[in-house]
C-alpha cells in the first residue's frame, strides 16, 4: 500500500494539490454556458443577468474551494447546528417571509434575502450523513434507527410543502431516501416500505388527487395531461417551452438567433426555462452537451463518494450528488414537458443567486470529501463531537 | 472487523452503481426526449415558432376598374378618408374622443364601439373611428393633428360609380361579403373576404367578373414579439397585392347616360346594339338607383323605399322583363312568308277591320280596316289582318322555326346573370304547359306577336339587329378587339330587303305608323322602325259604355306596354335601338325616346354620317 494514498493532506498547499480539477473544470463549463445563455436571452446584453451571474459564479467558485479546505471533523461538528438553523429559518419564513409570485419562500436577513429551503437541501444531507456516521451498522435496519432520519426529513418537508413548494419537498424527500438507501437499509425493508408507499399512492388515487393538491397544483397537473387546457394561461409556458426547444433542430438557430428566446415568447426565461433557449440556439447538439457535462459531473461525484473511507463523507457526497442530479433531471424533464410545471432551476445555468451559491457550496463539500477521502473521523461521538 | 468493513465498502459501491445506473437511465430518457422534440418533430415546432415570430398583414388588392368602350371609367376606386385611433398613443380614450368631437360629430354608438374594441384588442392596434369622411372633416383632423394625440388620418380606397344610377343594373355594385359569399368562395380567399373594408361584387358585371376584378391580396411580412407588436417589417419577403384587371365593356357611357335621362322616371328599358357584332352600346333600365348607396351599406329606409316602388327600380327590365313583342314581331312573320315564297310582293289582301275564324272574330287594330294591302303596306301600317293570313299560310311550325332564327325564346349569355329567355310558343309547349291542343287561333295570335309570345328588350334588340344586318348576332357586353361581324343568318337577301323597305316605310312614308316622328333628324340619314303594343288589359264593353275609351282613362297599372324597335342608317344598318315603356299606354310612348337615343348614337359615330360614309364607299371601290 502506497503510504501517500492513505494520508490526508494537512496544509493548504497539499490540499490544493489534491483538488479535483476535472470536477472544477466541468462546473466552470456549465457556469460559462449559463453566462452565455443569460447574455443571449437579455438580447445580447451583459445586463441584467449575465454580469451578475458571472460575479456570483466567481464568488461561488472561491467559496467552493475555501469550503473544500475544511476537514470533515469541522463539518461533522456543524452538521446538527446547521440543520437546526435551517429549520428555524424555514419556520421564520412561515412567520415573516417575503412572498414572491404567490409562494412564500424568501426571508430577509438584513442585507441579503435568502431562500431557507435551498439551505435546507444541504443541511438535511449534513444531518443524515452525520446520523448514519454515528449509527452502528446493525441498527440501520431497525425502527429505532429509522425513526430519527424520517423525522429529520419529515419536519422540513412539511414546512416546505406549506410554502407551498412541491418541487423542493419532493427534492428533500428524494435526497433523504437516497441517503437512507446508501446508508445500507436492507432490501427487504425497502420492499416493505416501497409496498406501503405503493398502497399509499393507490389510496391517494382513489381519494382523488384534487383533494390533496392545492388548486394551482391541480391545474398544473391538468395542464400537463392536456396541452390544450388554458393555452394562453397555465399551459402557455409549457407549450411555448416545447416549441422553443423543438424549433432548435439538430444544430440550433445560432447564438443570439433564437426567435422564441429573443422575441420574448417565454417570459422569465432566464430562470427555470433557460435550457429551452439553449436548445433553441444550439439545438440537440447543445442540449446533449449540457446533459453530458452533467453526466460527467455526477459520475465524478459518485466516484469520489466510493473512494471515501468515512460513512460521513460518503453519504454527504452521495446526498449532495442526488440533490444535484434531481435538479437537472426535474428541470430538463419539466421544460421538455415530461413533468408538470415544478419550479426547479437548472443548476449553474439558471439565473438565481441562492441556487448558484448553494450548488457550488455543495460541490465545495464534495471537493473537500475528495481531498479528505482517507480521513476516518471517529464514529459514535457525541452530538457536537 | 476488517471483513465487515470490506463488506460494507462493497455494499456501498454496489448501491452507488445502482443509483448511477438509475441516473444513466434518466439521462438517456431525457436525451431521447430531446431527440424526439428537436430532431424528429423539429419541422412541426419550427413552423409553430415561425407562426409565433411572423405575422402577415393582409394588403388588399386594388379592385379593377370597369371601363366603357372608350376607356371612360364607369366603376373606379376613389380615396376614402378615415380617422384611426391608436389607444396606446391616445392616453385617456374618453378625453381623446372628446377632443376629436370638436372637429367631427361622434355618436354615442360610435363612441361605445370604439371603447369596446379598445378593450378587446392590444393597445397598439388601430381602430377605425369613421370611414369615408368628407374633405372638410379630414383636413380639420389633419390640421389639428398636434392636439389629437393617438388619432391618425388615413387614406383607403372605396368603390365609386361616377355615373350613378345610369349603370346601376348592368354594372351592379359591391358590398361587404356576407357569410354565404364567404362560403361560396375558395377557402384561401377567406382572409381577404373578412378583411375590414373589403367589398365583393353583388350584382351585374361587378359580380359576374368578380374574379378578374378582384386581383389577389398581398401580404406584408412582419416580425412580431410575443405581444404582437411589430418589431420590423420585411418588405423584401413580402408579397405586394396584385391589382384586379380592368374590364372593358362595349357600353358607351355617353349613350347610356343619355338613354337613362331620356327615359326619365318611366318604368322603361332601352337597348342599343351594334347590328353587325352584337356589341351592346347601352343597356338601360329605369327607374334606377344609386349604386354608391349600396357600397357603404344602404339604410333600411332607403332600401325598403326601393323595394316598395311600383316602378320596380331594383329590377333589371332590359334583360329580366319579358313582354309580348306585339307588332314588332311582324318583321319576323313577313320575313318568313317571303322566305318560304308564300306571298307575292304584289299580292294584296283586303283588310275590313276584322276576320272571322270559326265562331271567333279577329280584329285589326284599325277598326275601320286598311282596305287592300300588299306586304310592304301591311308592314308599314301594321295591318293585323294581313299577318293573320301570313301566319295561317306559314303554320306554327315554320313560324316557330323562323322566330327561333331571330332569337325569340333563345337564352343569350351576355356575361351577367339574370338574362331571361322569353318564349316562342308551339303546339308541344302548349300541350306540355296547359295540356291544350294548338288551334289556328293560337297561330293568328302568334302572327301579331301576342298570346304567349314574350321577349325581353334585349331579345327585341337581337331580333332588330338580325333583321337589319341579316347576321346571327349574339349580344355581348365585353369589348373584344378581335370581334368580327357575326355570320349571316341564311335568309335570302331579297326577302330581307323587302322587310327592311317596309320598316323604312313605317317612319319615312306617309301612312306609316311612325310617320309623324319626322325621321331621325340627321340630314341625309334615314332610319327604319316598327312599333308594338303589348296589351295588358282589355277594355270591357261595359267600361267602353261608361266612357272608358282610352288608355289614358285606365289606371297606370292596366295601361298597355309601348314598344319601339328601330335601326339606322336605313340603307346601311349599323345601330339597333329598342325601347319598351311599361304601361306607356301604347307604342307612341316608346317611339320618341327610341328615336332620340338612336339619333345620338348615330351622331356620335362619324362613319355613319353621310359624308364619311361616301368616302368609305369610295375607298372600298378603289381597293376592289
Amino acid at each position: 500500500m502506497a503510504v501517500f494514498r492513505e494520508t490526508v493532506p494537512r496544509d493548504l498547499q497539499g490540499k490544493l494539490m489534491e483538488l479535483n480539477w476535472t470536477l472544477v473544470l466541468l462546473l466552470v463549463l456549465l457556469g460559462l454556458a449559463g453566462i452565455g445563455m443569460l447574455y443571449s436571452v437579455a438580447g445580447g446584453s451583459w445586463s441584467p443577468w449575465a454580469f451578475n451571474h458571472a460575479t456570483r459564479l466567481g464568488v461561488g467558485l472561491v467559496a467552493m474551494v475555501v469550503i473544500a479546505m475544511f476537514p470533515p471533523r469541522f463539518w461533522m461538528g456543524v452538521s446538527y447546528p446547521a440543520y437546526v438553523v435551517a429549520l428555524l429559518l424555514l419556520v421564520l419564513v412561515e412567520v415573516m417571509g417575503v412572498s414572491i409570485n404567490g409562494a412564500q419562500r424568501w426571508v430577509d436577513l438584513g442585507p441579503i434575502r435568502v431562500q431557507p429551503s435551498e439551505i435546507m437541501k444541504l443541511a438535511i444531507v449534513f444531518a443524515l450523513a452525520r446520523y448514519y456516521h454515528d449509527l452502528p451498522t446493525e441498527k440501520v435496519t431497525s425502527i429505532s434507527g429509522l425513526l430519527p432520519p424520517l423525522m429529520l426529513i419529515g419536519a422540513p418537508a412539511i414546512l416546505v410543502l406549506g410554502q407551498p413548494d412541491l418541487g423542493t419537498t419532493l427534492l428533500l424527500g428524494a435526497t433523504g431516501v437516497a441517503v437512507i438507501f446508501m446508508a445500507g437499509l436492507s432490501w427487504w425493508f425497502i420492499l416493505v416500505v416501497g409496498g406501503i408507499g405503493l398502497f399509499g399512492m393507490i389510496g391517494v388515487g382513489l381519494y382523488g388527487l384534487e383533494n390533496i393538491l392545492a388548486d394551482y397544483q391541480m391545474d398544473r397537473v391538468r395542464a400537463f395531461t392536456n396541452p390544450d387546457f388554458d393555452p394562453l394561461g397555465i399551459n402557455y409556458h409549457p407549450n411555448q417551452a416545447v416549441i422553443t426547444l423543438g424549433s432548435g433542430g439538430m444544430t440550433g438557430k445560432g447564438f443570439l438567433e433564437g426567435t422564441q428566446s429573443q422575441l420574448g415568447y417565454l417570459p422569465e426565461m432566464q430562470t427555470d426555462y433557460i435550457f429551452t433557449a439553449l436548445g433553441e440556439e444550439f439545438g440537440f447538439v447543445g442540449g446533449i452537451a449540457i446533459l453530458a457535462i452533467n453526466a460527467l459531473i455526477m459520475a465524478q461525484a459518485v466516484a469520489i463518494a466510493i473512494s471515501c473511507k468515512s460513512p460521513f463523507l460518503r453519504l454527504l457526497t452521495i446526498g449532495i450528488t442526488t440533490t444535484y442530479a434531481s435538479y437537472v433531471f426535474i428541470n430538463v424533464a419539466m421544460v421538455s414537458r415530461l413533468l408538470p410545471v415544478v419550479g426547479v432551476p437548472l443548476p449553474l445555468i439558471s439565473y438565481g443567486g441562492t441556487v448558484v451559491l448553494a450548488v457550488l457550496a455543495g460541490f465545495g463539500l464534495i471537493l473537500g470529501a475528495h481531498i479528505h477521502r482517507n480521513a476516518e473521523p471517529p464514529r459514535g461521538a457525541g452530538l457536537f463531537g | 472487523m476488517r471483513a465487515d468493513r470490506q463488506e460494507q465498502d462493497l455494499k456501498f459501491t454496489r448501491r452507488a452503481l445502482i443509483m448511477s445506473g438509475l441516473g444513466g437511465v434518466a439521462l438517456t430518457g431525457l436525451a431521447g426526449r430531446l431527440y424526439a422534440l428537436q430532431v424528429l418533430e423539429n419541422e412541426r415546432y419550427r413552423l409553430l415558432s415561425e407562426d409565433n415570430q411572423f405575422n402577415y398583414y393582409l394588403l388588399p388588392p386594388s379592385r379593377g376598374r370597369i371601363l366603357d368602350r372608350f376607356g371612360v371609367p364607369i366603376a373606379e376606386n376613389r380615396d376614402s378618408y378615415r380617422a384611426l385611433l391608436v389607444p396606446e398613443q391616445a392616453g385617456d380614450l374618453e378625453e381623446a374622443l372628446d377632443r376629436l368631437a370638436q372637429y367631427m360629430p361622434l355618436s354615442d354608438y360610435t363612441r361605445a364601439r370604439i371603447l369596446r374594441t379598445a378593450r378587446q384588442q392590444e393597445r397598439f392596434r388601430a381602430i377605425t373611428i369613421e370611414d369615408d369622411l368628407d374633405w372638410q372633416t379630414f383636413s380639420a383632423i389633419n390640421l389639428n393633428a398636434p392636439d389629437l394625440a393617438g388619432i391618425t388620418p388615413d387614406v383607403g380606397e372605396v368603390r365609386a360609380y361616377p355615373y350613378g344610377a345610369a349603370f346601376a343594373h348592368v354594372v351592379g355594385y359591391v358590398q361587404s361579403p356576407n357569410d354565404e359569399d364567404i362560403l361560396n368562395n375558395p377557402r384561401e380567399a377567406e382572409r381577404l373576404l373578412r378583411h375590414p373594408g373589403f367589398r365583393i361584387g353583388k350584382t351585374g358585371i361587378e359580380s359576374a367578373r368578380e374574379m378578374d376584378l378582384r386581383g389577389s391580396a398581398g401580404a406584408l411580412k412582419t416580425e412580431v414579439n410575443a405581444r404582437g407588436r411589430v418589431i420590423r417589417e420585411l418588405p423584401d419577403q413580402s408579397e405586394p397585392p396584385q391589382a384586379g384587371q380592368d374590364v372593358v365593356m362595349t357600353l358607351d357611357a355617353d349613350i347610356q347616360r343619355f338613354a337613362h335621362e331620356r327615359l326619365g322616371q318611366e318604368a322603361a328599358s332601352a337597348v342599343v346594339m351594334d347590328v353587325n357584332t352584337g356589341e351592346l352600346i347601352a343597356l338601360v333600365s329605369t327607374p334606377s338607383f344609386d349604386p354608391n348607396l349600396f357600397v357603404g351599406g344602404i339604410s333600411v329606409r332607403d332600401y325598403s323605399a326601393l323595394r316598395e316602388n311600383d316602378h320596380n327600380p331594383l329590377f333589371h327590365k332590359s334583360i329580366q322583363g319579358t313582354y309580348p313583342p306585339g307588332s314588332t314581331f311582324k318583321a319576323v312573320v313577313a320575313a318568313a312568308a317571303l322566305e318560304h315564297g308564300l306571298v307575292d310582293p304584289d299580292e294584296t289582301i283586303r283588310c275590313t277591320g276584322s276576320t272571322r275564324l270559326g265562331p271567333r272574330e279577329f280584329h285589326c287594330w284599325r277598326r275601320q280596316g286598311h282596305g287592300p294591302v300588299n306586304l310592304h303596306e301591311a308592314v308599314k301600317t301594321s295591318c293585323d289582318i294581313f299577318f293573320y293570313e301570313m301566319a295561317d299560310r306559314l303554320g306554327i311550325d315554320r313560324l316557330y322555326d323562323m322566330a327561333v332564327r331571330f332569337g325569340v325564346g333563345q337564352q343569350f349569355d351576355i356575361g351577367i346573370s339574370g338574362v331571361r329567355s322569353g318564349l316562342m310558343p308551339n303546339p308541344a309547349w302548349l300541350r306540355g304547359r296547359y295540356n291544350e291542343p294548338w288551334t289556328t287561333g293560337h297561330t293568328y295570335n302568334a302572327g301579331i306577336g301576342q298570346g304567349a309570345v314574350s321577349m325581353s328588350p334585349l331579345q327585341l334588340a337581337v331580333m332588330t339587329a338580325r333583321v337589319a344586318s341579316g347576321r346571327a348576332v349574339e349580344p355581348t357586353l365585353y369589348r373584344n378587339a378581335l370581334a368580327r361581324p357575326a355570320p349571316y343568318i341564311g335568309l335570302s337577301e331579297e326577302a330581307l330587303t323587302r322587310v327592311r323597305a317596309g320598316l323604312r316605310g313605317v317612319v319615312h312614308e306617309p301612312g306609316g305608323t311612325s310617320y309623324s316622328l319626322g325621321g331621325l333628324g340627321i340630314e341625309g340619314v334615314e332610319m327604319a322602325g316598327k312599333t308594338g303594343t303589348a296589351q295588358v288589359y282589355s277594355i270591357t264593353a261595359e267600361e267602353r259604355a261608361s266612357g272608358v275609351r282610352d288608355q289614358e282613362d285606365l289606371p297606370w297599372r292596366l295601361r298597355d306596354h309601348g314598344l319601339f324597335m328601330c335601326y339606322a342608317p336605313a340603307d346601311r344598318p349599323k345601330y339597333a335601338c329598342v325601347v319598351v315603356v311599361e304601361h306607356g299606354g301604347g307604342s307612341s310612348a316608346a317611339t320618341r325616346p327610341a328615336r332620340d337615343i338612336l339619333r345620338r348614337v348615330v351622331a356620335r359615330d362619324p362613319s355613319s354620317r353621310p359624308g364619311v360614309f361616301a368616302d368609305l364607299s369610295r375607298n372600298d371601290r378603289g381597293g376592289a
